[in-house]
């Protein structure tokens, strides 16, 4: 391999510079590679795709199945999709009977329209809080900004299930609030908190805020504040530059907040399982329930899928603003 | 000179009038940023439609003077009076001045149009009139068929004129401009330069413009004021500033000068003689300076007034012996870099004037240095 300013650099290895092109160290293996198309930048590229294949495509495609399929008592409990009939026959069995079941049986309208609202309403209280403080965040010195933002994301370093169990804590009967409130002697009864919508919304609202205040803070932080001088200028009082100018300018936060917020609080089910009413429906909860207490997987999994749909929506709107967004403003 | 109207016989120079009253008063306005002086004790008048700059080099403090008159910045201590009327308490929002950022901070999410509109709308100006003013005021910055872009789908000089647009389209007392034309590549620069000074002529706005770029101070305005450490040094038209410097600051600070320190050798009210310390000759000056024999000063010579010849000059004053290090050929003139005995590099320029020129001084050359004696400006600090 000694071509016009090779240098040798022992039996094995050897390293040459390219004409013009600087230097490059070639591997027989690299090469080989490449011919079949191969390269570093598809190699890196393609390890997500990988992830995504196997633990999101792959079983989406099992719960898709099992979502046609009849209900048995057998393990697994569902009727294979596929089966051979007779002699070069192939049977397909597609059953549509769950989904139609989920339309019949207003159970599951009920659970979808009140875990959507549940969801909206606690985006919504995230969004009212969250804002205040990614505002205030953004606005603070550098020093205590960080700071703040560590505030934010510590609850993170401790299991989400603990920090829900600790609302328990707080609100049941003889716990920390109505413990105080009744040293106080402000009440004599304790007030009914866990086991209500209230509970549900306190735990939403907890453990979703730190996904309201990151995107809203990163949007809010790059904001150019010659902006709002430049408003004052133009006869803003500071209230109006708000609503005209960082309002506006944050959309694309807010957005981003809102639906990482909104969509997993839709399919939440630890929280309502244990801090709101047991009569709470909740399409995460009838979910729970029909995998595990009714064993009707294939229902279980229709229900799955209609979720996903729901969710898809709001995520495909996200794009479509995200795009409109990039096509509209360029920092 | 900028502002001055076509007709001759009718100069504008209300600073000479003594009658005239400065529409913008600066009184003795201190701006501390903790123990930092960003402004010190700064006085200054400034007349209707002047286009007056501020000059400094960064951190000079002139941002800041910018910053107080648009009532970004409280000052620490003094006043500022506009039309008359004291601003010093009064926020950005409600005061008659406008100002075009550096960054021209266009608002990303509205149209050049809604951009314009912007102030008019906070103003409540009615629809008719509004839309009519808009329009009016994007024919006149060459806009009118960008009225639907974006501030992104702009060029430089197109966003340059919208924010330009937006600030005078409320026809304020006075418009602040921070680095009007930096961010501007040179050729856009030298034709907006002259753009700007149409559009205040065409609307007799008064202009503050900040810079740090002497050429553009120099084409713009009808007076320049430089700014050194917070304090501002010397105000004048631009020929009193590059002709006549107070200082050996404004000297170097304004285009380029040949520094000379001396000893006041002979001091008459018509004339003095300083013994330089760098030349072989002494330096005469055809005027009086106020200072006292022996007293240590410096002449400043600009390097246009500075000649080369082979000859030896008449007399004994006013030239020295130099060898030539360096030419730089710049097309319309050429710089000469001479040193002399004592080891000081002259800078002096010449216009070649003859395409050919085979006369030419050359590379190491010994030449006389000589120059008329209304040259040299003697100044004490």
């Amino acid at each position: 391999m000694t071509g016009p300013g090779a240098v040798p650099l022992g039996q094995r290895i050897n390293f040459w510079i390219e004409d013009g092109l600087g230097a490059i160290v070639r591997s027989p293996v690299g090469s080989r590679l490449r011919r079949w198309g191969v390269t570093g930048k598809a190699l890196v590229a393609s390890v997500p795709y990988l992830w995504l294949m196997l633990f999101f495509l792959i079983p989406f495609v099992i719960v898709l199945k099992i979502s046609f399929s009849d209900s048995v008592i057998a393990m697994p409990p569902y009727q294979p999709l596929f089966s051979w009939a007779a002699e070069k026959v192939l049977e397909i069995k597609i059953n549509l009977g769950n989904y139609a079941f989920l339309i019949e049986d207003n159970l599951y309208w009920k659970a979808y329209l009140n875990s959507i609202f549940v969801a909206g309403v606690s985006t919504l209280l995230c969004l009212l809080i969250g804002y205040p403080m990614a505002y205030a965040i953004a606005r603070a010195n550098p020093a205590t900004r960080n700071v703040l933002l560590l505030l934010v994301i510590l609850p993170f370093w401790t299991s989400f299930l603990l920090r829900v169990y600790a609302w328990i804590g707080i609100l049941k009967n003889n716990g920390l609030i109505n413990n105080t409130l009744m040293a106080l002697g402000v009440i004599d009864q304790p007030i009914q908190m866990l086991q209500t919508d209230f509970a549900v919304y306190v735990g939403i609202v907890y453990s979703y805020l730190p996904f309201m205040i990151l995107p809203l803070y990163a949007n809010l932080e790059k904001m150019d504040l010659t902006l709002l001088e430049a408003a004052a200028d133009l006869g803003c009082r500071p209230w109006q530059a708000f609503v005209k100018i960082t309002l506006p300018l944050s959309m694309p936060g807010v957005i981003a907040g809102c639906l990482l917020v909104f969509i997993p609080a839709v399919g939440e089910f630890v929280i309502p399982a244990l801090l709101g009413d047991p009569g709470m429906l909740m399409i995460g909860k009838v979910l729970w329930t029909e995998f595990f207490n009714n064993r009707d997987w294939p229902v279980a999994s229709a229900v799955a899928i209609a979720l996903l749909l729901f969710l898809v929506i709001p995520i495909m709107f996200f794009q479509r603003a995200q795009d409109a967004e990039s096509g509209g403003v360029h920092r | 000179m900028a502002t001055s109207p076509r007709d001759p016989q009718l100069k504008f120079e209300p600073w000479n009038d003594p009658d005239a009253q400065p529409y913008v008063r600066i009184d003795r306005v201190t701006k501390k940023f903790g123990d930092f002086i960003a402004v010190d004790d700064v006085s200054l008048g400034i007349y209707k439609k002047e286009i007056f700059c501020l000059l400094g080099a960064s951190g000079c403090g002139k941002t800041t003077l910018l910053r107080i008159l648009a009532g970004f910045e409280r000052p620490t201590a003094g006043r500022i009076y506009i039309d008359g009327v004291d601003m010093t308490d009064i926020p950005p929002y409600e005061r008659p001045v406008n100002m075009m950022f550096q960054s021209y901070a266009l608002f990303p999410h509205m149209t050049v149009e809604q951009n314009v509109a912007f102030g008019l709308k906070q103003d409540r100006v009615p629809k008719a009139e509004l839309a009519k003013r808009v329009g009016d005021m994007l024919d006149l910055v060459k806009l009118g068929q960008f009225a639907k872009r974006k501030p992104h789908q702009l060029s430089g000089g197109q966003r340059q004129r919208v924010a330009l647009a937006r600030a005078l389209v409320k026809k304020p007392k006075l418009l602040l401009l921070d680095e009007p034309l930096a961010a501007l590549d040179k050729k856009l620069r030298e034709h907006t330069q002259f753009e700007l000074i149409n559009i205040q002529e065409t609307l007799g706005v008064t202009f503050i413009v900040v810079t740090h770029d002497q050429e553009e101070a120099m084409t713009l305005s009808s007076r320049i004021g430089v700014m050194n450490h917070g304090e501002i040094v010397q105000v004048g038209t631009p020929t009193e500033i590059y002709e006549y410097p107070n200082s050996r600051f404004v000297a170097e600070f304004i285009g380029s000068v040949n520094m000379f320190e001396g000893r006041l050798a002979e001091d008459e009210p018509s004339y003095v003689r300083i013994e330089a310390n760098d030349l072989d000759q002494p330096i005469y000056v055809d005027h009086g300076v106020s200072s006292a024999p022996g007293a240590t000063v410096w002449a400043a010579i600009r390097p246009e007034k500075m000649h080369m010849s082979r000859e030896k000059p008449a007399g004994d004053d006013n030239w020295t012996l130099a060898t030539v290090r360096d030419i730089a050929y710049m097309g319309d003139l050429s710089i000469y870099l001479l040193r002399l005995a004592s080891g000081k590099v002259v800078r002096i320029t010449q216009p070649n004037v003859y395409r050919h020129a085979d006369e030419r001084i050359t590379w190491d050359e010994q030449v006389y240095l000589h120059w008329d004696a209304s040259s040299p400006v003697v100044v004490l600090k």
